[in-house]
């Protein structure tokens, strides 16, 4: 048994090691942020300051400037957003089947779900190539959109199907005895208690989408469908060299959109699951 | 199932209204798409004037100008070459076009290149991207590495100033950065090595001593060799960085512009770097910073050292070769290919491109860079299949554990040589 004393130091423990790693998530974005508001002779300094002493906005201007950013972030924002809804929209009744009937084969997809998040990106871009231009869906944002999704749906089955079994059984037979059929027990009983993992699986999509870079750079050809990584690239040279103000400006723009989604969405994720589900 | 119903809808519509190709309608008249991998604004600005200069002069072909970019770049084209999706005109580096010029991605540009260009460009440039019996892409931009060295300390220190003429010799050299070190003082380098990529370095540079490596046979196989002129140059690096505490270690890991903060900290007094580092020291260098260009140390052969310059190739499977062809002789026009190196601040590989006064002035080094163009050879290694491989798997490591001490020169050139040389045989049974 602890003592309160134990208790108190235990706890101050964990707040250290906490703010340790909040400092730690956080130092290169700020670091980031930064960078993007100092001007280059800042950036080639022997002593670096958090606080630009001649902040700018040249790096951001230039940025734009240079490349079309705009549009690219349209493009992977159509790209993310299409990627997140096909994907919640399939993996959901999916993972319901997968969870709810236990068998040979389900297990079976279940295993060849964990497998196939495996497969390096080097191994499938070539056929996934030739594929997509037998569609003529390469450059198109709807050939890179079917890609996401695909590569996507293993992981999001997988995290929903743990959403799904956290569900009683005995909501959905109640469901059943009222008279509710599979579909309606699913729609109106099963997918709101969903809610909180279907944001979630959505986000995770979003954003493995929005930063997506090898499959985006390999399928799209023209300035016009190109994405915000693909186009963030274009600053870089050979051997590692980088236009590092523009860059840094351009990287910090294409975080705002994540952290505006996950802002918004934050509370469908933390809320309580199943707060009020069963009458007491 | 409303609310389903409303989201397929949506998906559909996203589908659809996200499917435009992104290309024109085909009117008739060649479209050749022209992939480039300028980065700076300067060079940038420079392609796409010469694409709208062409495009005004030549109605029938238009060229639309395709951003690229260095990063993944192998990868991307391959892919691309796999699924007959390549670009018609593609711009790269010449050591990355062996595997796509033995692979048959590349036309072979020989008879399809005009006279005026092939006489502009010298012999050795031409070795660059020459493969097998036919030649892949125009060499049209090359750097030496080059000293950038701060003026104040190398004035003050009283040594020798080199010039493209009378280079140092790596001795001299040795013995100018330990000078320079004991003169700076405590926590102060001579020379920083920037050497997260020790292999092009150690090899480009090595020309210089007599240094060649790959040595290719009467049957044309390639097998390693390690002569005494292949060991000053990294013996230079070692005794500096291990004897003499004249370079700096921890440079050792880091990429050319990671180490111009010290550099502009009066930490280093020289770093060899490419020659277009000149356009960041311009950009990031304090105020009243003062710097100049050196030429890189020489050895007996004199300032010979190999590069691999950027490139424009043609893909074997456009159906517009000679209209690509004719793009690539406009684009390195004499005029074009100064307006190319001035916005990369790389030097021209073109004879008259080299002798536009442009690139002769003193301010930052373009003098400098340009007495050495007439001594810059092909990378002595480029065109060896397997290369990339044993640079990968063997000469990285082996280097990297040499320059910091771990290892000694018997155990370095074991390495290189035997590990090597097994990597290589498997590319050429």
């Amino acid at each position: 048994m602890t003592t309160p004393r134990t208790s108190r130091s235990g706890r101050a423990g964990q707040y250290v090691a906490l703010l340790c790693y909040l400092v730690f998530l956080a130092f290169p974005f700020l670091w980031l942020i930064s960078t993007a508001f100092k001007p280059p002779r800042e950036l080639g300094s022997l002593h670096p300051t958090w606080i630009p002493d001649d902040p700018t906005l040249d790096n951001f201007r230039q940025a734009f400037d240079e490349q079309p950013l705009l549009r690219a972030a349209g493009n992977s924002l159509i790209a993310a957003l299409s990627a997140a809804l096909i994907a919640v929209v399939i993996a959901t009744p999916m993972a319901y089947v997968m969870a709810r009937n236990r068998n040979k084969l389900s297990a079976a997809a279940t295993g060849w779900v964990v497998v196939s998040q495996a497969f390096p990106f080097v191994l499938v871009i070539i056929p996934l190539f030739l594929i997509l231009k037998n569609l003529h869906l390469i450059n198109t944002l709807s050939g890179l959109i079917m890609v996401y999704v695909v590569w996507s749906l293993p992981f999001a089955l997988w995290m929903l199907g743990g959403y799904v079994r956290a569900v009683p059984r005995e909501l959905e037979e109640a469901a059943s005895v009222d008279g509710a059929g599979r579909l309606r027990t699913l729609v109106s009983v099963t997918a709101p208690l969903l809610a909180p993992g279907i944001v979630a699986t959505a986000l995770f999509a979003f954003i493995t989408a929005w930063n997506e870079f090898f499959f985006a750079l390999v399928l799209l050809k023209t300035p016009q469908t190109q994405t915000l990584p693909v186009v963030l690239t274009h600053f870089l040279g050979a051997e590692g060299v980088a236009d590092l103000g523009p860059l840094a400006a351009a990287a910090f723009l294409a975080t705002i959109p994540s952290l505006v989604i996950f802002a918004i969405i934050q509370k469908r994720i933390t809320g309580g699951m199943l707060t009020g589900a069963v009458k007491s | 199932m409303r609310r389903l119903a409303a989201a397929a809808a949506v998906c559909a519509l996203l589908l659809t209204g996200c499917s435009a190709d992104g290309g024109g309608a085909d009117s008739g008249r060649i479209t050749l798409r022209f992939q480039s991998l300028a980065w700076q604004q300067e060079s940038v600005d420079a392609n796409k004037e010469l694409v709208k200069e062409w495009n005004t002069s030549h109605p029938d072909i238009r060229v639309e100008y395709v951003q690229g970019s260095w990063d993944s770049v192998h990868d991307q084209l391959l892919t691309s070459f796999e699924g007959g999706e390549a670009p018609d005109i593609i711009h790269d580096a010449s050591d990355d076009l062996a595997d796509f010029a033995y692979g048959g991605y590349l036309a072979d540009l020989s008879g399809l290149l005009p006279e005026r260009l092939t006489a502009d460009i010298p012999r050795q440039s031409w070795e660059s991207a020459t493969f097998g019996k036919g030649v892949y892409g125009v060499p049209f931009l090359q750097e030496p590495r080059v000293l950038i060295a701060n003026k104040k300390i190398l004035d003050s220190s009283g040594v020798r100033i080199p010039t493209a003429g009378k280079p140092w010799s790596w001795e001299e050299f040795r013995q100018v950065t330990k000078t320079l070190t004991e003169e700076m003082g405590e926590g102060k380098y001579g020379v920083a090595w920037p050497l997260k990529e020790p292999v092009s370095v150690t090899l480009n540079l090595g020309l210089s001593a007599g240094g060649q490596l790959f040595h290719r046979g009467d049957d044309g196989k390639v097998t390693i060799k390690f002569t005494d002129g292949d060991g000053v140059v990294p013996g230079t690096v070692h005794d500096q960085v291990n004897t003499d505490k004249s370079a700096s270690r921890t440079t050792l890991g880091m990429g050319g512009s990671d180490t111009l903060p010290g550099f502009f900290g009066g930490k280093y007094a020289m770093v060899p770097l490419g020659f277009s580092y000149r356009q960041q020291i311009v950009q990031q260098a304090p105020k009243g910073f003062e710097w100049t260009v050196l030429p890189a140390p020489a050895g007996p052969g004199g300032p010979a050292q190999g590069v691999s310059p950027q490139t424009l190739s043609v893909a074997e499977d456009t159906p517009h070769k000679k209209e690509a062809a004719r793009f690539i002789d406009f684009m390195l026009q004499p005029r074009n290919m100064v307006r190319l190196a001035k916005g990369d601040w790389m030097l021209p590989t073109g004879s008259k491109a080299l002798a536009d006064p442009a690139l002769h002035t003193d301010e930052a080094g373009w003098s400098t860079g340009a007495a050495l163009a007439r001594d810059l050879r092909s990378a002595p290694a480029q065109s060896v299949r397997g290369y990339p491989e044993w640079k990968d798997k063997v000469a990285t490591p082996a280097l990297q554990e040499y320059y910091s001490g771990a290892i000694d020169a018997p155990e370095l050139e074991k390495r290189l040589v035997n590990d090597g040389n097994l990597v290589l045989s498997r590319y050429q049974r």
